[in-house]
């Protein structure tokens, strides 16, 4: 459905696409997964034929983004990353807007949007600016499908959002993804990567890897041992020091410390820690997360 | 066609939901023209003058008479000595001063020569001048009444007169100056920034990813403003009509049309300014700077561009307004039909066809 081929795009002396390749199918939900500045927004405004790549093909629903803009316009649906309503217009008046914007009705495609709306329904008259963060998305994803797009395309649609909110967001996409809509999204969330059928973890304007996110944790090369119970800058600083560390970073409260394969056990660790004054700590040994993931191809790639 | 209609409510809504809009929509054309009707007004009527009279006989009676009773004047005081005079100007209400000097009627007849003099509070220059004119012609006029017919075998007696605007009121002036700038606020600052306001909001991103077609976003946001301008067009001339009696000696439906044209012209540039700006901000200011200014100080509606040194002369020339200034007044005060103002009409509908042009070229179909 999306074939994209080394696309490149530089604002002025910036590379924010430097060579990004991927393929999605027909009907997956497809998650591009990176920080802030990774690029994520310029690969979804070319894809959206709103902005013109330097260099590089990239093919949706078959047609090409610069030649075929004007098809392509007709079958995507795209809720850009900021809140991109009329403020001042109520939630209804928006819809409606958006459907005749297509050429279609709300009533049309009722259907596609009836779970999705009947949560906004009680607000209907209200002003699409006084809606909570969580129902603001909401409408602005019944706008993207008002008119039963083929392809969707969603540019950070849980930022700022609450995590109850951000659950039933998910839920709602994998009932699109049913519907045999295909979906492409971006979060700089790395716990929603699990929810997508495949990733792609995107940094500096690249993409590290792309597969499924089962694939992707099960592919981490390290022994990953969880920490707690210390001050996390105190184990941070004291575990950097280890010989056998391969990596060490905070995550929240606690601390994941990679180890090469076979490298050190749960006694070695322990040991080393007591003699640094860190008898205290709790050691787990955990399977890697995306997040881990995607800190092992940064420093791979570094 | 009808997401046109779509576009065109959308817009409405915008505006009618926005006070700060709405304020500069419909409030300020009224306070423009009250202000420029009443406050600001260059116009001599009832001033204050002092009559020092150090004669006291039936002639300087009869001048003094003669002054007040023009409309112009009113007797503020009548010192008795130059040092009251003084402390009358200083005060500050007194504007002119009359003085005439001992003995007036009696050396009028003896010597055939007698001194008035006018002492004028320059401080405000125009009004100064204007003053001392007026009081000048009085007293020339009552000079001739009473010499009656002069010996002399010989005079040339200039006779002035204003046509157009005969009473020299400056409603006429200002009535085609507000409509010039109301336009231009409505039309090309009020669009630039609805425009804008859809980049910065991120709605923009959403129209253009959408099969519409770009003429459709612009015409569907230039039609509210053209209805609205139109709007206040026929607000202000009302107001000037019926409040300030300035009279609409021409064509109404030519005036509206050219008023149309000058819309289309301002419309354009506003959308031109919003195609290189992305924030409302930066498009208030460029209309503001690049447009208001040079509409309100270049186009002659404060200062006449015969006045202006060479350079600002020429460039006048570019400023739509200036055409469309001269246009308005020569419908409304002489009354002349498209004939004579078709190189006016012509130049302006030349601007707006290379203002349209480039801002269709400019317009993106796409985000950069």
């Amino acid at each position: 459905m999306i074939q994209v081929q080394d696309i490149r795009k530089a604002y002025n002396k910036v590379q924010a696409l430097d060579g990004i390749s991927f393929e999605v199918g027909k009907g997956e939900l497809f998650g591009i997964i990176g920080p802030d500045g990774a690029g994520k927004s310029t690969l979804f405004r070319i894809l959206t034929t709103l902005l013109l790549p330097d260099s590089g093909t990239a093919l949706v629903d078959g047609l090409d983004v610069v030649k075929d803009y004007k098809k392509i316009r007709n079958r995507i649906g795209y809720m850009p990353g900021r809140f991109s309503l009329y403020q001042d217009l109520t939630v209804e008046e928006n819809l409606n807007f958006f459907a005749s914007l297509f050429g279609t009705t709300v009533e049309a495609n009722y259907d596609l949007i009836k779970d999705i709306f009947i949560m906004l329904e009680p607000f209907r008259k209200r002003r699409a600016g006084a809606l909570s963060g969580g129902m603001k998305q909401k409408l602005a994803l019944s706008c993207a499908l008002i008119h039963a797009p083929k392809v969707l395309f969603l540019d950070e649609p849980t930022t700022g959002v609450d995590p109850v909110s951000r659950k039933e967001f998910w839920e709602m996409l994998a009932k699109l993804k049913e519907k045999g809509i295909t979906i492409l999204v971006s979060t700089p969330y790395m716990d929603e990567a699990s929810l997508c059928d495949r990733v792609g973890l995107m940094q500096d304007g690249r993409i590290f890897t792309i597969d499924t996110p089962q694939a992707i944790t099960r592919s981490f090369p390290k022994d990953l041992w969880e920490i707690s119970g210390e001050h996390v800058y105190k184990l941070l600083k004291v575990l950097e020091k280890f010989s056998f560390t391969h990596a060490v970073h905070a995550f929240g409260e606690v601390v994941h410390l990679s180890l090469p394969k076979g490298g050190a056990g749960s006694l070695e660790i322990m040991e080393y820690l007591l003699e640094n004054g860190c008898g205290q700590a709790e050691i787990k040994r955990i399977d890697a997360g995306i997040e881990d993931c995607f800190m092992e191809y940064m420093n791979e790639y570094a | 066609m009808k997401i046109f209609g779509i576009f065109i409510r959308k817009e409405f809504w915008h505006i009618f939901r926005d006070k700060r809009t709405l304020l500069i929509l419909f409030g300020m054309p009224v306070v423009q023209v009250i202000l420029f009707g009443f406050a600001i007004t260059n116009e001599i009527k009832e001033a204050k003058i002092a009559i020092l009279d150090k004669s006291h006989d039936h002639l300087t009676r009869q001048i003094s008479n003669k002054l007040l009773s023009s409309g112009y004047f009113i007797l503020y005081s009548q010192p008795e000595s130059d040092n009251q005079l003084e402390k009358a100007f200083q005060e500050g209400k007194t504007k002119l001063a009359v003085v005439f000097e001992p003995e007036f009627a009696q050396r009028l007849n003896k010597d055939r020569h007698a001194g008035i003099q006018l002492i004028a509070d320059a401080t405000d220059p125009n009004t100064a001048n204007m003053l001392i004119g007026y009081a000048s012609a009085i007293i020339r006029n009552w000079q001739m009444d009473f010499l009656g017919n002069p010996k002399l075998p010989y005079t040339i007696t200039p006779e002035v007169k204003m046509v157009y605007n005969p009473e020299m009121k400056s409603v006429f002036m200002f009535v085609p100056g507000v409509i010039t700038i109301i336009l231009m606020l409505v039309s090309a600052m009020m669009t630039s920034i609805a425009v804008t306001r859809e980049k910065e909001l991120g709605t923009m991103e959403v129209l253009l990813a959408s099969p519409i077609k770009p003429f459709f976003i612009i015409v569907g946001k230039v039609i509210p403003y053209l209805v609205l301008s139109l709007f206040n067009a026929s607000v202000i001339l009302m107001l000037g009509t019926f409040l300030f009696g300035m009279p609409i000696e021409g064509n109404l439906l030519l005036l509206m049309a050219e008023v149309t044209l000058f819309i289309i012209t301002s419309l354009a540039l506003g959308i031109f300014i919003s195609t290189r700006t992305s924030s409302q901000q930066t498009a208030m200011m460029i209309s503001l700077m690049a447009l208001m200014l040079p509409t309100i100080i270049l186009s002659g509606f404060i200062f006449p561009v015969e006045n202006m040194p060479l350079p600002l002369q020429v460039i006048s020339n570019i400023i739509p307004a200036k055409w469309f200034i001269i246009i308005v007044k020569s419908i409304m005060l002489k009354g002349v039909g498209l004939g004579e103002i078709l190189k006016e009409t012509l130049i302006l509908t030349g601007m707006a066809a290379f203002f349209i042009a480039l801002s269709v070229k400019n317009f993106k179909i796409r985000l950069e």
